[in-house]
């Protein structure tokens, strides 16, 4: 299964296949250094900007290293990763990022199936549906999060306007982001805005894969709605569903942009990425941020193997 | 909601059955009601989608006396382009900007260079490593940044084991960085753009005794620029509104990016709320992004669904 199969059909037989089968002679072993010199200042960046400091956090997770400090950092051993799983702070943090991924995730998929569902059916003005469905999409998430801080302001917001004065559905204002009770339900809200439409179109890519005949014979057998949905759209929809879940999920984990722009550090909805970033910068405690990232990319880690493993690099 | 979507299709389905088996026939008040709530639907749809951004142009066009009304009114009575006007007067704003479009461009051009370069090897060349170099790419798009932000900033302000320049605030610093979302992310959808085409192509050029490259240059790149529009919006959208790099690496507007400015955006003096103004300015920058989006939907769709990656 992949993500593009909808997208650009393989060819049948791939030039690559026939070439494997040719013998190695002095043509093929030029072949192969034009490819990897091809390829060579692609994977030197790649080096240079993502392994290497990702090795670097690694060791630096392992020290007490200061930001812009003349002390000489000291190997600490995990003396930074057993410190953050003791304090109650980080817990928390990490907490808050489950909370957030699980949530928005959660809720992205059942407005993003729910609406796929809908687009799917022919009805005039489908594409235009369809392309206001890329909106949020492209707006950065720090405009939304800008706009959504303004829709939530106690006084003066659409939000507590539409709930208060216009459907009577709440007594009184609420200040969302304010009280921090609601502050993570809230943003958890706009993330749902800002990415159930990328859901959706990810999703309606997968239901136009379903050949309809399959409904129609279950309709001769007699089949229902509701069976139809559960026994055979569902269990069709589920590659495209697996791979929408895990890239979300990836997502929503490292999630600062949007916590950062509404609440900056407060404690009451710091994820672990916002926490990392205010150890490793803010308080130059490059060490132990660096262990909080550390975590972050360990679990990221995770789910990557997972999604190498579906989508099988082999058959591209 | 999921039912709606099966009614249309069951009626679809049961249209053509009807010289086959005699389906069930409602009585029309009932798909009356039914169309009356599928609109209904749609209109949910479209206000849920829509709305915030109508209403960040609305207050971005409300004189600021009307804008602390309650409750809010819609509609604005009368229009107010003073928040745009202090917006694109303001210095900082305009710097902003002109790093922004200069970092997107820049990540955008050096990742499609040598991204397509890299994906003609893998889309079209046979060679040891191959499926390595795939997986290693495919892993870096989901890359989380905040995972190398201490390293990359200690690397940009040349504290590491090279003698670099300091580039702390510049918007080289930032274009570098910003390969890391882009590159990856190029190189997967471009080498799946030329696995695409068909083989012959190449095969009959090169036994006309053309070489590799020129094959690539003359024959496949053209073919791929379809494929290289769509990669490069996608990285332009996604470089224009990265945020984490560019508020860490840079401290003040010869290098912030507009995000930053937004984010740090504030009234003309302490005591006004800023409001209006970053709803014009969030209105700026977004509107070149949504109309790019209108005109090149079809590709950014294809594109999305075959990177399935944000950025």
């Amino acid at each position: 299964m992949s993500a593009s199969a909808d997208v650009a059909p393989l060819p049948e037989v791939s030039t690559a296949t026939q070439r494997r089968e040719r013998p190695a002679g002095t043509l093929g072993r030029r072949r192969e250094r034009l490819a990897w010199l091809l390829v060579l200042p692609s994977l030197l960046v790649v080096l240079l900007v993502a392994l290497y400091p990702l090795i670097q956090t690694f060791r630096l997770s392992f020290t007490n290293t200061r930001l812009a400090s003349a002390r000489t950092p000291r190997v600490v051993g995990f003396d930074n990763y057993v410190d953050l799983l003791r304090e109650d702070a980080f817990r928390s943090t990490l907490w808050h990022t489950v909370v957030f991924t699980v949530s928005s995730v959660f809720f992205e998929t059942i407005l993003g199936l729910a609406i796929a569902l809908v687009i799917h059916s022919n009805f005039r003005g489908r594409g235009g549906v369809r392309t206001a469905m890329l909106v949020p999409w492209a707006i950065p998430t720090v405009v939304s999060a800008s706009m959504w801080q303004w829709m939530y302001h106690d006084v003066f917001g659409v939000v507590n306007d539409i709930l208060v004065n216009r459907l009577h559905i709440l007594d009184q204002k609420v200040a969302w982001l304010a009280n921090p009770a609601t502050a993570l339900p809230a943003i958890i809200a706009v993330d749902v805005w800002k990415t159930t439409p990328f859901m959706a179109l990810l999703l309606l890519a997968g239901l136009q894969l379903i050949s309809t005949d399959i409904y129609e014979a279950s309709l001769v057998d007699g089949a229902n709605r509701v069976q139809q949905f559960f026994q055979i759209t569902l269990p069709l929809l589920r590659p495209a569903l697996l791979v929408a879940l895990i890239f979300r999920t990836l997502d929503a984990f490292r999630v600062f942009d949007v916590i950062y722009v509404m609440k900056q550090f407060a404690p009451e909805t710091m994820t672990v990425a916002v926490y990392a970033r205010q150890q490793l910068i803010d308080l130059a405690k490059l060490g132990r941020g660096s262990a909080a990232a550390v975590i972050i990319f360990l679990c990221i880690f995770v789910f990557v193997v997972l999604y190498t493993r579906l989508i099988k690099v082999e058959e591209m | 909601m999921a039912s709606t979507a099966a009614t249309a299709r069951t009626t679809r389905a049961a249209k053509g059955l009807e010289t086959i088996a005699a389906p069930r026939r409602r009585p029309p008040i009932s798909k009356i009601v039914g169309r009356i709530l599928f609109w209904l639907l749609i209109l949910f749809i479209l206000f849920y989608t829509l709305f915030p951004f109508y209403w960040a142009i609305v207050s971005s066009l409300t004189f600021d006396s009307q804008l602390f009304n309650t409750p809010a009114s819609y509609w604005p009575s009368q229009i107010d382009w003073s928040h745009y006007a202090y917006v694109l007067r303001n210095d900082d704003f305009l710097k902003a900007l002109r790093n922004s479009v200069v970092v997107s461009v820049g990540t955008v051009a050096i990742a499609l260079l040598l991204g397509s370069l890299a994906a003609f090897a893998l889309g079209r060349i046979q060679f040891r490593g191959r499926t390595a170099i795939l997986y290693i790419i495919l892993s870096m798009t989901m890359f989380p940044g905040v995972a190398i932000l201490g390293s990359l900033f200690l690397m940009i302000r040349g504290e590491w084991f090279l003698h670099t320049p300091n580039l702390y605030n510049t918007r080289i610093a930032l274009i570098v960085t910003y390969l890391i979302f882009t590159l990856p992310f190029t190189i997967w959808v471009m080498t799946q753009f030329f696995k695409a085409m068909p083989g012959e192509l190449e095969e009959a050029a090169l036994v006309d005794g053309a070489g590799y490259m020129r094959v690539f240059w003359q024959i496949l790149l053209p073919l791929a620029a379809p494929g290289l529009v769509t990669t490069g919006l996608l990285a332009f959208i996604a470089a224009w509104n990265e945020f984490l790099f560019a508020l860490t690496f840079t401290n003040n507007y010869d290098a912030r990016t507009v995000q930053v400015a937004i984010s740090q955006f504030s009234g003309r003096t302490q005591y006004e709320l800023p409001y209006a103004n970053r709803m014009a300015a969030s209105v700026l920058v977004t509107l070149p992004l949504i109309a790019l989006v209108l005109i090149f939907q079809r590709k950014i769709l294809a594109g999305l669904t075959a990177g399935a990656v944000k950025g």
